[in-house]
């Protein structure tokens, strides 16, 4: 029997359920692999281990009395570092919030707190999740499991590499413009982007709102399903926030693609795509052909113009809310000042890494006077032609599969001096983003280097269900899922 | 679109409300040309006749009944504070 971290939340839950283990037990087991590989992988920025053999112990009461306990009821799971939890550290992978403590919890937490799930701690990410491999956090940089030499992708390269790890059963991350996806694809495990609106950014640190989601990182597509179900909802506290039934996505884990219509895009198997990544993603459409599913070849003629578009409108929408870290109510304030302008000036310019200058300044730019309709107006123009395209692809298909990244895992500090050449590690998950569409990322094999490869499930919106379908009907029929990395 | 200088580029951190020296300033320059200079792509396409798109959702003007509800009390939301005095936030001196 393996041991108890390397565990899926429903095979847990049954072993839980029949007091057969406790969740104490497990929890323990979470911490006892996180002491022995953490100092390697450095997934977490903040362990909550006092915290979570509480909630445990709780988690376990619950079992013992016979109360309503759910599948997610004692499992240890790891938060991304932007999602406000109260009274524990909460820093954004920031020095400007190294030093606070939300004072409430996101919505996501109150969610998952009404379930007893145990809170293992808050994994690492790039600051304000700004990047794609973790080496913009203000604190150290996350080793991919499968190579420690290797980045885990980002922002959400802590959630990925803690799960790959088995130092979490499941983890929460967010997703802008393909901050769970890639470092999911990155790292071997299964990742979800929610539709727009799914989820409650209530107590998500903003960073572009209009693309922000909350998802989760898990083991199998079942766990992804899972814990799916419980955070998503309307939520009053988040204007943005979809007022529409939530369907129970666990029964969408039907092994059967029969009938089911994938599209292709052209434009995502074109130039830069690594060979082992284009062989692998082939071999599974064609996998899931075989199981039933027919094939046809859609164009999204404006893919090429999404990341363009994408780095006028996040910055943009960033520069606005970052206006609020400024030294007065939060987070740090700089000593030896003159002024309030010179408080302001010195504290944001000691507290912001480079990235996330940059992505200021960029959006200050296209959000000033004279600038505005070149480049902000011009890009929302773009983002709409985007979304068309998507819209029409999805009048003839039900999803649509790509790789999720056109490369695997690259080495530390290979991406480092050139920023564009980062931003381009987006280039399959922003052009879904920038249409609020929900995908998924999903292991379909290794390259000859043993780093794991990703699959991206795209649907039209709020059809999370036939994702989580032929996701599973793909999982049932490979065993990508359950390689580990050797540790 | 045109070229950023860096008389742009002090002018923009002075917007952000950020501070830089000179070479960052030359780096930041060099930085932001590139990646503006990709985004110019976009010029390659009319969109003349397209509709802006500022939000993928349906929303409009969503809207709650307007009552006071007392989440959090006010030592709880100034724990935070780097300055406080009498339960407010303390910052330097604004007026002469």
């Amino acid at each position: 029997m393996p041991p108890l971290n390397q565990l899926t939340a429903h095979e847990l839950h049954k072993r839980l359920k029949s007091r057969e283990i406790t969740s104490v037990e497990l929890t323990e087991s979470v911490f006892d692999r996180i002491n022995n590989v953490d100092d390697s992988i450095k997934g977490y920025i903040t362990l909550t281990q006092d915290i979570a053999l509480e909630q445990a112990a709780t988690a376990d009461e619950a079992f013992d009395r016979g109360d309503q306990t759910s599948l997610l009821t004692g499992i240890p799971i790891a938060l991304k570092d932007v999602i406000c939890t109260q009274n524990v550290l909460t820093t954004c992978g920031s020095r400007i919030l190294g030093n606070f403590v939300s004072p409430y919890d996101a919505t996501v937490m109150h969610k998952l707190n009404a379930h007893k799930t145990v809170m293992i701690g808050k994994t690492n990410m790039d600051e304000f999740a700004m990047g794609s491999s973790t080496e913009n956090s203000a604190f150290f940089t996350t080793r991919n499991p499968w190579n420690l030499e290797t980045i885990p992708g980002g922002s959400s390269g802590g959630s990925a590499a803690v799960v790959a790890a088995d130092e979490a059963i499941i983890s929460l991350g967010s997703d802008t413009g393909g901050s769970i996806r890639q470092p999911a694809s990155l790292c071997g495990v299964v990742g979800m982007k929610p539709t727009y609106g799914r989820v409650s950014r209530f107590g998500l640190i903003a960073f572009a709102s209009s693309l922000d989601q909350i998802g989760p990182l898990t083991k199998d597509v079942t766990d992804c399903a899972i814990t799916h179900n419980v955070i998503c909802g309307h939520d009053q506290m988040d204007s943005t926030s979809a007022n529409l039934p939530v369907p129970d996505f666990t029964n969408s884990l039907i092994n059967d693609v029969n009938g089911i219509k994938i599209g292709i895009p052209t434009q995502y198997f074109s130039q830069g795509i690594d060979p082992e990544v284009e062989t692998s993603v082939r071999s599974a459409i064609e996998l899931l052909e075989k199981l039933g599913a027919s094939t046809e070849e859609v164009s999204l003629p404006h893919t090429d113009y999404a990341i363009a578009t994408y780095y006028i409108i996040a910055p943009a929408e960033a520069s606005a809310n970052l206006a609020r870290y400024d030294g007065v109510r939060y987070g740090l304030r700089t000593e030896h000042i003159d002024n309030i302008i010179d408080m302001y000036r010195k504290t944001r310019s000691q507290g912001f890494g480079d990235e996330v200058k940059r992505r200021i300044m960029l959006g200050t730019y296209s959000l000033s006077s004279g600038y505005y309709d070149a480049y902000y107006l011009k890009a929302q123009k773009v983002r709409t032609l985007i979304k068309q395209d998507f819209d029409q692809a999805f009048e003839k298909v039900d999803v649509l599969i790509t790789p999720t990244s056109p490369t695997p895992a690259f080495k530390i500090g290979e991406r480092t001096d050139d920023p564009l050449q980062m931003y381009l590690s987006d280039i399959f998950t922003t052009p879904s983003s920038l249409a609020g569409l929900p995908g998924i990322s999903v292991p379909c094999g290794l390259t000859g280097s043993g780093l794991p490869i990703g699959l991206q499930i795209l649907a039209a919106p709020f059809e999370e269900e036939k994702i989580f379908q032929v996701a599973y009907t793909f999982e049932q029929n490979t065993d990508h899922h359950q390689k580990k990395p050797k540790l | 679109m045109s070229e950023i200088t860096p008389d742009d580029v002090e002018h923009i951190a002075n917007l952000a409300r950020l501070e830089f020296s000179r070479q960052e300033l030359d780096q930041f320059q060099g930085n932001l040309k590139r990646i503006l200079d990709y985004i110019s792509k976009l010029n390659q396409l009319d969109t003349d006749d397209v509709p802006p798109t500022s939000h993928v959702l349906p929303i409009r003007n969503v809207t709650k009944t307007d009552e006071v509800i007392q989440r959090y009390d006010r030592q709880q939301i100034l724990a935070n504070a780097p300055s406080q005095e009498k339960g407010y936030f303390e910052v330097p001196k604004i007026i002469e």
